[in-house]
C-alpha cells in the first residue's frame, strides 16, 4: 500500500507552483555550482580592476623618464634598487621599469584593445547575421558565403595579410582583430536568429505592421543575446590572444603602446641569458587573462545553453 | 561527379581571383607604392622614368592586369632586400616550413590518437581528466608563449635542446632536411611540439570522442560477445573508425599549421618561409609580402579542393545534394 500512497503524492507534488524565481537569481545560482568558474570570474573581476586602476595602484608610472633609472635595469625579482629603499617585487626590465607597473599598464593596454575590437566586431557581426536571418534568400546566400570563405582561412593568416597592407599601430591592430571576428559572431547570430525567425511572436509582429528594424532590433536582437555573451566572451580571449601574438611578431601595437605581447617580445632577447622575469611575468599575466576568460566563457555557455538548462 | 568537380574548380579559381584582387589592392591602393618602390632621394625626372618603368603611371585595372599576368607566369617581383625573385626566395624557404609542419602533423597523429583513445576508454579515471583538462590549456595557450616557456625549460634551464636554428641538414632527393641527423633533430624537436600542440589537443578531443561512440556500437558489443581480445578490438575495429574524423580535420588544418608557423618560425629562428614574412613585413619588402600571401592562398584552396573532393568521391551523399541545388 505503501507504494500506492507514494505513487499519488508524487504528481501533488509536482504540481505545487514553485516559488518564482527572478532570473537572474536563477542564472547566478546556477553558475555558482562550479567552484572553479567561480574562480575564474574572481580572477577575471580582480584582472579588470587591476587594468583600470593601473595608474593609481602600480608602484610607479613605468612611462615616466622621471621616475626610472636605468642604474635598475635587470635586476632581478625581490632586489632593490640603487639607493636601497624600494623593493622590486618582479624585478625590472631593460630599462629599468619595475616589471609590476608595466604588467599592470600592459594588462590595461591589452584588455582595452581586445574588448573594444570585440565589441567593434560584436555589433558589426550581429548586424549582418540579423540581416542574413530576416531577409534570407540572395543576401543571406551571400553574406552566408562571405563568412564560411574568410572562416575557412585561420584568423592569424587574416590578420598577417591586414597589417602587411595597413601597417602597425592601435587603430590597425583593432581592424585586424574585428576583421578577424565578425565572422564567428554573424554565424552565431545568423543561426540563433533563423530559428526565432519562425516562431510566432515574429509574426504577429509582422502582423502588426512592425516595421522591419523594429522587429530586427526590438524583437529578434533581444532573444539572441545568450550565444552572443557566449562566443562574445570566448572570442575577446582569442583577441587577446591573438593581439599579444601579433605585438610579439612586432606586426601589432606600436612600441609606444607597450601591451602584454610586447612585454614578452621585449624580454625574449634576455631570456638565452637567464634573465627569465622580464619575459615570465607578462606572460604568467596574459597566461591567467586568457584562462579566466574562458573559464568564465565556458560556465556562461553551460548556464545559457537551453538544450542544457534543467 | 564531373559537374561537381568542374564547379568547385571554377569555385576554387574564384577564391584565388579574389584574393589575388584583395592582396594587390592592399599593397597598391592602401600604402602607396611609389614611396616605398622608389628611392626617395631620386629627383622629379628620374621618379617619373622610375614611375613609368615600373608601370606605375597606368591606370589602376591595367597594373592589376599586369600583375595578374606576371603572376600567371611565376613572375611576383623582385624583393627590395635581397634583390632576387620573390618567389624563388619563398620557394627556398618552404621545405623548412613543410618538414616543420609534418612533423607537427605527426606527432598530433602520434600523441593525440593514443592519448585520446585513452580518454575515450577510460573516461573515469584520473590520468583521463588531467589529460582533458590539459587539451583545453593546449587550445587556449597562445602558441608564442608556449615555444617561450619552451625554451626556459629546455634551453636555457635544463640545456637539452638547442634553442634556435634548424642545425645540421642533410640533402634528401635534393631538398635538405633536419629530421636525418641527431642534431637536426634535436633542434626540430621543440618547434615541432610547439607548433602541433593545438592539434595535438583537437586530435585527442575527436579520437575521445569517436572511441566514447564506437565503444557502444554493435560490431564492437559483438566483438567482444564472440571473445575477442580486447586489444584486437581497440586496434581492428575502433582505431579504424575513429581515423576517419582526425584525418579529415588535420587535412584541413595543416593549412593552418603552415599558417602558424610564423610564430613558431619566429620564436625558434626556424628559417622557414614564415620567418621570411614577418622579416619582409617589418622593413616593408612588399614583393615578398605579396608573393607569401599568394602562395598560401593557393596552399589554401588547394588543400581545400582536395579535401572536398575526397570527401565527395568517399560519401556520395556530398556531391548529390550539392547536384541537387
Amino acid at each position: 500500500m505503501s507504494v500506492d500512497s507514494e505513487a499519488a503524492t508524487l504528481p501533488i507534488e509536482a504540481s505545487v507552483p514553485e516559488k518564482a524565481e527572478h532570473p537572474f537569481r536563477r542564472f547566478t545560482s546556477q553558475y555558482c555550482h562550479s567552484p572553479v568558474a567561480v574562480m575564474g570570474l574572481i580572477v577575471l573581476v580582480a584582472i579588470v580592476l587591476v587594468a583600470l586602476l593601473a595608474p593609481w595602484i602600480s608602484p610607479q608610472n613605468p612611462y615616466d623618464l622621471g621616475q626610472i633609472d636605468v642604474m635598475d635595469a635587470r635586476l632581478a625579482p625581490g632586489e632593490t634598487d640603487f639607493t636601497g629603499e624600494k623593493v622590486y617585487m618582479l624585478g625590472t626590465d631593460d630599462q629599468g621599469r619595475d616589471m609590476v607597473s608595466a604588467i599592470f599598464y600592459g594588462l590595461r593596454i591589452s584588455l582595452t584593445v581586445g574588448v573594444i575590437s570585440g565589441l567593434i566586431a560584436l555589433s558589426i557581426g550581429a548586424a549582418i547575421g540579423l540581416l542574413a536571418a530576416f531577409y534570407g534568400g540572395r543576401i543571406d546566400a551571400f553574406i552566408m558565403r562571405i563568412v564560411d570563405l574568410q572562416l575557412s582561412f585561420p584568423a592569424i593568416l587574416i590578420a598577417l595579410m591586414l597589417l602587411a597592407a595597413l601597417g602597425r599601430g592601435v587603430d590597425k591592430t583593432m581592424i585586424a582583430l574585428v576583421a578577424v571576428q565578425w565572422a564567428y559572431y554573424a554565424r552565431t547570430v545568423r543561426a540563433t536568429a533563423l530559428v526565432e525567425r519562425q516562431k510566432e511572436y515574429i509574426s504577429a509582429a509582422t502582423c502588426l505592421g512592425l516595421g522591419r528594424a523594429r522587429i530586427i532590433f526590438r524583437h529578434m536582437l533581444p532573444n539572441v543575446v545568450a550565444p552572443l555573451i557566449v562566443v562574445g566572451a570566448v572570442q575577446t580571449a582569442s583577441a587577446i590572444s591573438l593581439e599579444a601574438t601579433l605585438s610579439f611578431l612586432g606586426i601589432g601595437l606600436p612600441v609606444t603602446e607597450p601591451s602584454l605581447g610586447l612585454l614578452i617580445a621585449n624580454g625574449f632577447e634576455y631570456m638565452l641569458t637567464g634573465k627569465y622575469w622580464i619575459s615570465v611575468f607578462p606572460g604568467l599575466a596574459l597566461l591567467v587573462t586568457i584562462v579566466s576568460i574562458n573559464l568564465v566563457g565556458d560556465q556562461l555557455r553551460d548556464v545559457l545553453n537551453p538544450r542544457l538548462s534543467r | 561527379m564531373w559537374s561537381y568537380l568542374l564547379r568547385r574548380l571554377v569555385q576554387a579559381a574564384l577564391v584565388v581571383a579574389v584574393m589575388a584582387a584583395i592582396v594587390f589592392f592592399g599593397v597598391n591602393v592602401i600604402g602607396n607604392p611609389v614611396d616605398i618602390l622608389i628611392n626617395p632621394e631620386f629627383d622629379q625626372e628620374e621618379m617619373a622614368r622610375a614611375i613609368k618603368a615600373l608601370g606605375l603611371d597606368k591606370p589602376l585595372h591595367e597594373q592589376f592586369f599586369y600583375f595578374v599576368k606576371n603572376a600567371l607566369q611565376g613572375d611576383l617581383g623582385i624583393s627590395f632586400v635581397f634583390g632576387e625573385p620573390a618567389l624563388k626566395l619563398i620557394v627556398q624557404r618552404m621545405p623548412a616550413t613543410l618538414e616543420l609542419a609534418f612533423a607537427s602533423l605527426f606527432l598530433s597523429i602520434v600523441l593525440g590518437v593514443p592519448l585520446g583513445m585513452y580518454a575515450g576508454l577510460r573516461p573515469d579515471s584520473k590520468v583521463s581528466k588531467t589529460l582533458m583538462a590539459g587539451s583545453i590549456l593546449g587550445f587556449s595557450l597562445p602558441t608564442f608563449w608556449v615555444g617561450i616557456m619552451m625554451i626556459m625549460l629546455f634551453a636555457v634551464m635544463l640545456g637539452w635542446l638547442p634553442a634556435t636554428g634548424r642545425g645540421e641538414t642533410t640533402d634528401l632527393f635534393g631538398v635538405q632536411v633536419s629530421f636525418l641527423t641527431w642534431d637536426g633533430l634535436t633542434h626540430l624537436a621543440m618547434p615541432a611540439v610547439n607548433l602541433a600542440l593545438t592539434n595535438i589537443s583537437l586530435v585527442m578531443r575527436l579520437a575521445r570522442a569517436g572511441c566514447k561512440e564506437a565503444a557502444l556500437q554493435d560490431y564492437v558489443k559483438f566483438a567482444r560477445a564472440k571473445g575477442m581480445s580486447e586489444q584486437r578490438i581497440v586496434l581492428k575495429h575502433i582505431l579504424k573508425n575513429i581515423m576517419i574524423p582526425v584525418v579529415t580535420v588535420l587535412g584541413l588544418e595543416f593549412g593552418s599549421l603552415i599558417a602558424f608557423s610564423v610564430v613558431t618560425e619566429t620564436v625558434f629562428s626556424w628559417p622557414g618561409m614564415g620567418k621570411l614574412i614577418i622579416e619582409s613585413i617589418q622593413v616593408l619588402d612588399r614583393p615578398i609580402i605579396v608573393a607569401y600571401l599568394m602562395m598560401t592562398v593557393l596552399m589554401f584552396v588547394t588543400i581545400n579542393l582536395l579535401v572536398d573532393l575526397t570527401y565527395s568521391l568517399l560519401d556520395p551523399r556530398v556531391r548529390l545534394g550539392g547536384a541537387g541545388k
